[in-house]
């Protein structure tokens, strides 16, 4: 039953007795949870970790956390500890928690179980040498699969963000019958382009779009694997009938195009996103004409 | 697979299911030239919706097609190429220039009307 990769090697002669000294151990650390966890949380605030929780917080987080920490110990396998390190990160994150916290806090706890362990077996010391041997490989492990837990947790957030921000920053805007509007701010870079354009086409076929006019004015510079991508764009937007106007270009744009030579046949440029309106509706058959003054109402 | 050619009016229509051989777009290509003689057309729409891939072979008939077809006095446009399709098309550089293109049939339509309208225009205020 207590089966573990913290072992020391199974052709260990001392196998045996290492599992009894880690029941020992567990055993120990159990009895003692309340003043350990107690010193831990001491400790935490002392280091003024995890600030943005409050106090009630972080004493009902550290139980957990103790808890997980001497069941890992005591059944050698970490999954249980893996998922519970990465559904505490999923709720701590969006606080504020840093890694350098959770880090931290694992290798307090680590440090307070071990100075108990010290105080308990100081007597003998051969004893707590091998009481060591068995807990600090655990311990060790322990420390590693909490924060690698939190990192990728961190590491998900971030992706989930990105994608958000993302699609975000690209909507395309039905402005009139025929007309889309999709200006673009930021930095694209190829992937981003790429999922523009397959946006831009979907809502070609959806809105049965004529003209389209991509701003860039948000677009600080392109290089050129980008202008590629926006000449095909414009080319794979007319396979769908539909006439594209790029509007928007800054100098250092229009001079990064010039200079990498891309094809401006194959692209209708108006300098600003109002020139590029009004082209648009010239394109569409539409005229923009002031209402006849209004009735005085008495 | 014969692509069946139908008429409308001064208009042909060709509707392209996939998956056509390289000799059966030969083959339709021949039928059509042939047809707007016959038929004395005004425009052909191809229509390429349940279309899901376009070759470099493929493009290049279509270009032909549609300089043949002008060559024979009428106005040819591609519709109904699907958003997956255009994508993939440009990214291989095949943009088919040269080659009118509309969204769907009735753009299609619609924009032969007006070719055709703009083209009698032309030939009155030549004095043809």
């Amino acid at each position: 039953m207590l089966e573990t990769e913290a072992r020391a090697n199974p052709g260990d002669p001392s196998a045996a007795s290492t599992d009894a000294l880690m029941r020992e151990l567990v055993a120990h650390l159990r009895e003692a949870r309340t003043q350990l966890r107690q010193e831990w949380a001491r400790r935490i605030l002392e280091a003024r970790l995890l600030t943005a929780m409050t106090q009630e917080e972080i004493f009902a987080e550290a139980t957990s956390v103790y808890d997980n920490y001497v069941e890992a110990l005591e059944t050698g396998t970490f999954e249980a500890l893996q998922a519970y390190a990465r559904n505490l990160s999923e709720r701590i994150i969006p606080r504020g928690v840093e890694t350098n916290e959770v880090v931290g806090i694992v290798l307090l706890l680590r440090d307070v179980l071990a100075r108990s362990l010290f105080s308990k077996y100081h007597a003998d010391f051969n004893v707590l040498n091998r009481i060591l041997d068995a807990y600090e490989p655990a311990a060790n492990r322990i420390a590693i699969t909490v924060a690698v837990g939190f990192v990728q947790e961190r590491e998900r957030t971030i992706r989930d963000q990105q994608e958000a921000i993302r699609e975000l920053s690209t909507p395309v805007l039905q402005v009139r019958d025929r007309l889309l509007i999709l200006p673009i701010i930021g930095v694209i870079d190829p992937q981003r382009a790429r999922q523009l354009t397959e946006q831009l086409l979907r809502a070609i076929r959806a809105n049965r779009a004529k003209v389209v006019v991509i701003d860039i004015t948000g677009v600080a510079a392109m290089d050129s694997h980008v202008a590629n991508h926006l000449v095909q764009t414009v080319e794979a937007s007319r396979l769908l009938g539909a006439t594209v106007i790029v509007t928007g270009l800054s100098p250092e744009i229009a001079q990064t195009l010039v200079n990498i030579g891309v094809e401006l046949s194959k692209m209708s440029t108006v300098g600003d996103l109002q020139g590029g309106i009004e082209e648009a509706e010239r394109l569409l058959g539409h005229k923009v004409v002031p209402l006849p003054e209004a009735q005085e109402e008495s | 697979m014969e692509v069946p050619i139908l008429k409308q009016g001064a208009y042909l229509m060709a509707t392209i299911q996939s998956a056509l051989s390289d000799t059966d777009f030969l083959k339709l290509r021949d039928a059509l030239v042939s047809k707007v003689g016959q038929y004395r057309s005004r425009g052909v729409i191809l229509d390429l919706t349940a279309v899901d891939v376009m070759d470099s072979f493929s493009t290049r008939i279509l270009r032909d097609l549609s300089l043949m077809i002008r060559l024979r006095g009428a106005e040819m446009v591609v519709v109904g190429i699907q958003p997956e399709v255009a994508f993939a098309m440009v990214q291989l550089n095949l943009t088919l220039q040269g080659v009118e293109t509309a969204l769907d049939l009735e753009e299609g339509l619609t924009f032969l009307n007006g070719r055709v309208r703009r083209t009698a225009e032309e030939t009155r205020s030549r004095g043809g």
